[in-house]
């Protein structure tokens, strides 16, 4: 194998490429392109913040879960999510070395709008409802995008996944043992779980991002296919959401709020009304419902907690 | 459990009962103010750390609401959710507040608050856990060695933020000094069993107080004086003794966010 310092930045990519069409898997310490790189960290960080602020939405229910065990099971997955948060961090961190940034960069970046974080997260929940479809659906759909990239090229992100899927199954049933128990529930408990559907349908649909870049100006899906991080479209992501959770919210005796939604069976796709994609645009800026609101908690326990960062690095030097 | 149930006699297990809130509504109350914490704790790291303790101190009070519910005392969850604030048993430090603001908008909690709390709080909770392995209740008891296992790592745990932030910038050791005064304050009913003490300690169901104070302190002496510290004291008589359900706002307003949806139906499964 010819030596990496003696190549010339096109054999270094034509042997870059070569690796992630056999499938190879690419490691923290490996050459890769710029924008190889770029997308990574734009995805991974993106993906790691969010749990992090996905945590928050969940937290408002943990001490009003509305039993002990559900107590225990609510604290179990949000405890997951800050975990999975942790992992994906470390992931990017390493991708971050060669720019000298680190995680206190990333931070800086969430609070001043560079790094977004996931649409769902920007949502009010109101209900208990809520605590159990986020479970459920939102869930259920991070399992269908990132499934979608248990085989990434870039072995450290494809690692994590393999662990974060894993438990998001298990955050998949807790929710839906919940959706259940109030499916099964009284006449009031059965209207907290539709209406806790109507609310977040349009952000579940969403959550997939936008079909091309045309909606919206921008995607990474292009980038992240060419370079092998994910296989499937923003549009057939969504459809296999559909495909697995359309029978199930209709067995609950739940009415999907889109009276236009049916399967059609000649193209074998789903058909449905659009979300309002300007909406989107607007929360992905941080104008969302509670998009300022949870930053601002993320803020202001950054700023009272300057003192802890400062005794710590003083202890460790 | 029935058969234990049959020959308590009525004296021992009223005893029982009431410690045995004592020991639930502590952990309860603790507990809900570690999560309020979650997402606002100093780091990632501790954030997944400290949420796994308040999840396992959850845990612990579940353990001890389901003896309660095995001794008659009522079912777990509305003994959990339901009993008013003037019912209550746990002590004042375990429901004040993290600090100043509401944990949905933007708190101004103490880190440093929240680790001498935790850490003079769990060593407390060791203490009491170490002596009821020995419980004349044998329910009780094995439930003590369950609860043992995860304290050992909690308690690891604040102990060494506490020495940590105690060794540190002036400034962190002045957040920690106001912090170990404040929560000394509360501190007078952590170990009294209020009007019960008779009956607790008579029937062989825990050390006495004033054995389980020694205790507290003989552990505290040697990390107070690594640091250079006395060991504070334990204030005699509390101005208010949560054992006898004596309380603060605070607990009135936590109990109504910690059962606001199950008082929404209280017969419905959730």
């Amino acid at each position: 194998m010819s030596n990496l310092t003696m190549m010339t930045e096109e054999e270094k990519l034509e042997q870059f490429t070569q690796r992630i069409e056999a499938g190879d898997k690419i490691e923290a310490d490996d050459w890769m392109p710029e924008e190889y790189r770029m997308a990574l960290i734009k995805l991974i960080s993106m993906h790691g913040i969010s749990e992090i602020m996905g945590a928050l939405p969940e937290k408002e229910w943990v001490p009003k879960a509305p039993s002990l065990h559900r107590k225990l099971g609510i604290m179990a997955k949000v405890q997951d999510e800050m975990g999975h948060g942790q992992l994906l961090l470390r992931v990017a961190e390493d991708l971050l070395k060669p720019y000298g940034k680190n995680r206190g960069d990333l931070m800086q970046d969430l609070f001043n709008g560079d790094l977004k974080f996931h649409n769902v997260f920007h949502m009010d929940t109101r209900t208990w409802g809520d605590a159990g479809l986020i479970g459920w659906l939102v869930d259920g759909a991070a399992i269908i995008t990132q499934t979608n990239m248990l085989g990434a090229s870039y072995g450290p992100y494809a690692r994590a996944l393999q662990r974060i899927c894993a438990e998001e199954v298990f955050h998949a049933q807790h929710g839906e043992a919940i959706i259940m128990a109030l499916a099964e529930g009284t006449e009031e408990q059965r209207a907290m779980i539709q209406d806790a559907l109507n609310r977040w349908w349009d952000a579940l649909l969403m959550f997939f991002g936008p079909a091309s870049k045309d909606t919206t100006g921008s995607s990474k899906q292009d980038v992240t296919i060419k370079y092998k991080i994910r296989t499937k479209t923003n549009e057939q992501l969504r459809q296999a959401f559909f495909d697995k959770y359309v029978p199930r919210i209709l067995s609950l005796g739940l009415t999907i709020p889109d009276p236009t939604m049916h399967y059609d069976e000649e193209n074998k796709e789903w058909v449905y009304q659009q979300p309002d994609w300007s909406e989107f645009k607007k929360i992905i800026k941080n104008q969302g419902p509670r998009s300022q609101a949870r930053l601002n908690l993320r803020r202001t326990s950054y700023e009272n907690n300057a003192w802890v960062r400062d005794a710590l690095a003083a202890t460790v030097s | 459990m029935s058969s234990t149930e049959n020959v308590l006699s009525p004296e021992y297990k009223e005893a029982v009962t009431n410690l045995l809130f004592q020991l639930a509504d502590d952990d309860f109350l603790i507990s809900y103010r570690g999560s309020e914490w979650l997402g606002l704790a100093p780091h990632i790291e501790e954030d997944v750390a400290s949420s796994s303790i308040s999840q396992d101190t959850m845990g612990h009070a579940a353990m001890y609401y389901t003896l309660l519910e095995e001794v008659g005392a009522g079912k777990a969850d509305d003994l959990a959710h339901l009993r008013p604030a003037q019912e209550r048993k746990n002590s004042i430090l375990a429901e004040r507040v993290n600090g100043e603001g509401y944990y949905m908008e933007t708190p101004q909690y103490d880190w440093a608050y929240a680790v001498v709390r935790n850490f003079f709080y769990s060593q407390a909770k060791k203490v009491k856990v170490d002596s009821l392995r020995q419980s004349s209740y044998q329910p009780l008891a094995e439930t003590a060695v369950k609860v043992n296992m995860e304290l050992y790592y909690h308690l690891l745990h604040w102990k060494t933020w506490f020495v940590q932030l105690l060794s540190s910038t002036d400034e962190a050791k002045q957040k920690m000094n106001d912090a170990i005064d404040l929560v000394m304050k509360d501190f007078g009913d952590v170990f009294s069993y209020g009007n019960d003490k008779a009956a607790i300690e008579s029937n062989n169901l825990i050390a006495s107080e004033e054995e389980l104070k020694d205790r507290w302190k003989a552990n505290m002496a040697p990390i107070f004086e690594s640091l250079g510290l006395a060991v504070p004291a334990i204030p005699e008589a509390p101005a208010k003794n949560g054992r006898n359900g004596e309380h603060t706002e605070d607990l009135t307003t936590a109990l109504s966010t910690l059962s606001e949806v199950y008082r929404l139906d209280p017969v419905a499964a959730w």
